[in-house]
């Protein structure tokens, strides 16, 4: 075997980005066909851009155009840079990040929400204490029978959050939550 | 051809056929490809025509490339025809190099039968999720009713905008089935594709406005200027003719802007010429025209042109802001710029700072006395540098029209840096990916779409070993390409890098088994070449010019020559290792801890 030698140099420059990472939301439209998420996901993996949270459905039917909302986490010129590559995407109509247009507002957030379902199994005290806190969280109580409830609850992220942590020594077992929808406020268009 | 698209709009066909028409109806007479079971119906309506000739490989990768040589020196689209599976795996490096090279191709592959996708059946692979991230987009063409929509978006999306690699993959049932033939002018319906041409005028003002008041200003142009036509490199020239501001270029730009020009600086970054990076380094103005801020044409980016305004042209938003924050960004294709800056510049009788501009001028002749390029050529072992100045004169006194292509490593750098280029699209490199293997398909492609043309892959002893099959290629369709390799028995780079690097410790970049190239050229029925001596170099070049046919030319050349002017690792453009300065001691300290402490 030849001599061991301690790790050199190499040829690429680095340069640190120093902008303070934040949270985005992102709405993306785009024609609703085969391998259009993965385009978008794809993207995102490829580049090394963070997925927070990722929602997509069909919105408009009759011309087959899905929206996809996700929150990234990055840097001022990193959220440019991925609004810009996502444009590039064939089937990307358009690509709106929605804090910035809240921000321009004069809001800190747009307007976010998510809808998570809760399993909780408990019984006596626990099961009471459970019942209680929902319908102070405006949960909604979507099944049950002697033994466990299945709420259902929507708001903000942190809302959801909060009430899974409420619940999680109440006998909570399963949580199913569909990520984060957005909207800028106000009657434009965006 | 008008008459034609009017018969075939409208009719009954199978989409095999379809292929073949939309090929046609999108001015295609060349395609590059292999074939196998799931293209077969495709080879079949091929074998029944003349309009367009197939050009049959010998590996898949290699039809990737000659399609993008073809591409370069046409300014068309390069076809690709392949089959599932495998074919469609070998070339993905082709379409690649094509992305980061924005190079337009369209490659079609076959595939399973639609019935069989997903059962891991013979041949099978998921095409458009490999080629997804290489290329600008694909499909899979489930129902031979979209075939003909596909085939002409296509063509536009490859050609058009920053233009890029598409992969349409076509299952084999699709191609069997019947169905109804569409012109083009049914795939301008998509409308979220929406490339750029035009641009902000207010920023191509304020553009002229930065530029008339520029002091050391300097004029750095890409690829962008070869990728939006002629007329763009007619415009580079008017401008730098009209503010007489100094240019330098790219490796994916040569040519846009005549080596012999006045205002020539020759190229920059990592291994550019002394005079380009200084001027970079010490601009107060850079007007980057149709390049991207390269990470080997910027060296370190928190030194790089610290003291400059920035202007940016670019097709692709993407690109601005990037990797260097600019300016000015202006968003729009190259020619259309170029074109209303220079009419802003006349229009307002725009001038130049005459008196700072003289100084810089004076500067900028200071630097080129360095003679960043000088190199000791001696009378028993030809050196690299003087090979290619050689060759280039050797191209000149046959009076032809010369296209070069080169592999990838020390030979390519010598290339750029030593043969002049004077008219765009005859240089194809892989810039980008920097793909050993590019030069020799690249250059049969070039060759068949210039038959009377003088095409020299310019090559390393390496680097042609990666594609050397497409030699019974170039025989088959007697296409004379003149290989012609720099033979230092080492990968080059890679040696000179472990130099640099790595304690000169020569990890497998020995070429321990170099094949003896005359024999291997006369195997394939083409003609070898050997030279070592510098005396009989000219004479055995107008020989290897002359020859009818296909050449190797094994030109053994000094083994441990390095490339320089260099910017090593961690240094910015006026911290450069001149030839003259790269003695062993300067050549072992070159990097400090600092730049080894790199990723």
């Amino acid at each position: 075997m030849n001599e061991v030698v301690a790790p050199p140099a190499s040829a690429y420059f680095i340069v640190k980005d120093n902008g303070t990472p934040e949270n985005h939301t992102l709405s993306i439209l785009v024609d609703n066909e085969p391998g259009v998420l993965a385009r978008v996901i794809g993207l995102f993996s490829g580049r090394g851009y963070n997925i927070e949270s990722l929602t997509v459905t069909e919105t408009e039917h009759e011309k087959h155009l899905s929206r996809i909302t996700i929150v990234s986490n990055g840097t001022h010129s990193v959220l440019e840079q991925m609004r810009h590559q996502l444009e590039r995407i064939v089937p990307v109509h358009s690509v709106t990040d929605l804090t910035v247009v809240a921000h321009a507002k004069g809001y800190e957030k747009p307007l976010e929400r998510e809808l998570a379902m809760l399993k909780v199994v408990a019984t006596g005290e626990q099961r009471l204490e459970a019942l209680r806190l929902a319908d102070a969280f405006k949960a909604q109580v979507i099944d049950a029978n002697v033994t466990h409830f299945i709420f259902e609850v929507t708001g903000r992220t942190s809302k959801i959050e909060q009430f899974i942590a409420i619940m999680a020594p109440l006998g909570l077992v399963e949580v199913c939550r569909t990520g984060v929808a957005a909207m800028a406020r106000g009657p434009g268009i965006e | 051809m008008n008459a034609k698209k009017r018969d075939f709009d409208g009719m009954e066909m199978t989409g095999a056929a379809m292929v073949l028409q939309a090929l046609r109806d999108n001015g295609v007479e060349h395609i590059f490809g292999y074939p196998g079971g799931a293209v077969l119906p495709i080879y079949d309506e091929l074998f029944q025509q003349d309009d367009i000739q197939h050009i049959l490989v010998r590996h898949e990768q290699g039809a990737g490339h000659a399609a993008e040589g073809y591409a370069r020196s046409t300014g068309k689209a390069g076809v690709v025809l392949v089959t599932s599976g495998p074919g469609a795996t070998n070339t993905v490096t082709a379409l690649q190099d094509a992305l980061m090279d924005s190079i337009p191709l369209v490659c079609i592959t076959g595939q399973v039968p639609t019935s069989l996708i997903g059962s891991d059946a013979f041949q099978e692979c998921d095409t458009v999720g490999i080629t997804r991230p290489c290329t600008k987009h694909n499909w899979l063409v489930k129902s031979v009713d979209d075939l003909p929509r596909v085939l002409h978006e296509a063509f536009r999306i490859a050609t058009t905008g920053r233009p890029g690699p598409v992969v349409v993959d076509v299952p084999k049932d699709v191609q069997f089935a019947l169905g109804i033939y569409q012109g083009p002018k049914i795939a301008e319906s998509r409308i979220s594709y929406k490339p750029k041409v035009g641009a902000n005028l207010e920023q191509i003002k304020s553009a002229v406005a930065l530029m008339a008041k520029a002091k050391k200003p300097v004029i750095y142009s890409g690829g962008g200027v070869i990728n939006s036509g002629d007329k763009a490199s007619e415009l580079l020239r008017e401008l730098v003719k009209e503010t007489e501001f100094p240019i330098t270029s790219t490796l994916m730009g040569l040519g846009a802007y005549p080596a012999s020009g006045e205002r020539w600086l020759g190229m920059l970054g990592m291994h550019g010429t002394y005079e380009a990076n200084m001027a970079m380094h010490d601009c107060d103005v850079m007007v980057n025209i149709g390049a991207r801020f390269d990470d080997r044409i910027t060296g370190r980016i928190d030194a790089f042109a610290p003291d400059s305004k920035k202007i940016h042209i670019d097709i692709d938003p993407s690109s601005i802001n990037k990797i260097v924050h600019v300016d000015i960004g202006v968003v729009g294709d190259v020619a259309y710029v170029l074109e209303q800056m220079l009419a802003l510049w006349k229009k307002e009788k725009k001038k130049h700072q005459a008196k700072a501009l003289k100084d810089w001028h004076a500067q900028i002749a200071k630097w080129q006395a360095r003679n960043s390029l000088a190199y000791n050529q001696t009378s028993d072992v030809i050196m690299p540098q003087h090979a290619i100045e050689r060759l280039y004169e050797a191209s000149q006194r046959s009076g032809k029209e010369t296209f070069i292509t080169t592999e990838v490593g020390q030979h390519q750098m010598w290339a750029a840096q030593y043969f002049g280029f004077e008219k765009p699209n005859h240089w194809m490199t892989s810039g980008g990916l920097g793909t050993m293997g590019y030069g020799f398909p690249a250059a049969v492609g070039v060759q068949v779409a210039h038959r009377e043309a003088l095409v020299i892959d310019i090559a390393g002893d390496a680097s042609i070993q990666m594609m050397m099959q497409e030699m019974s290629t170039a025989v088959q369709y007697g296409l004379p390409v003149k290989i012609f390799i720099l033979n230092n028995q080492h990968m080059g780079m890679v040696r000179q890098w472990q130099q640099l690097l790595h304690g000169n410790r020569l990890s497998s970049s020995y070429s321990e088994a170099v094949p003896d190239f005359v024999k291997l050229a006369e195997a394939y029925g083409a003609t070898g070449m050997y030279c070592d001596d510098p005396n009989t170099l000219d004479d055995m070049l107008d020989d290897m010019i002359n020859a009818e046919g296909p050449v190797i030319f094994d030109c053994r050349v000094a083994n441990l020559a390095n490339c320089f002017p260099m910017i090593p690792s961690g240094k910015a453009h006026n911290e450069m290792l001149l030839p003259d300065e790269a003695s062993d001691d300067a050549i072992a300290t070159a990097i400090d801890s600092k730049g080894k402490a790199l990723v």
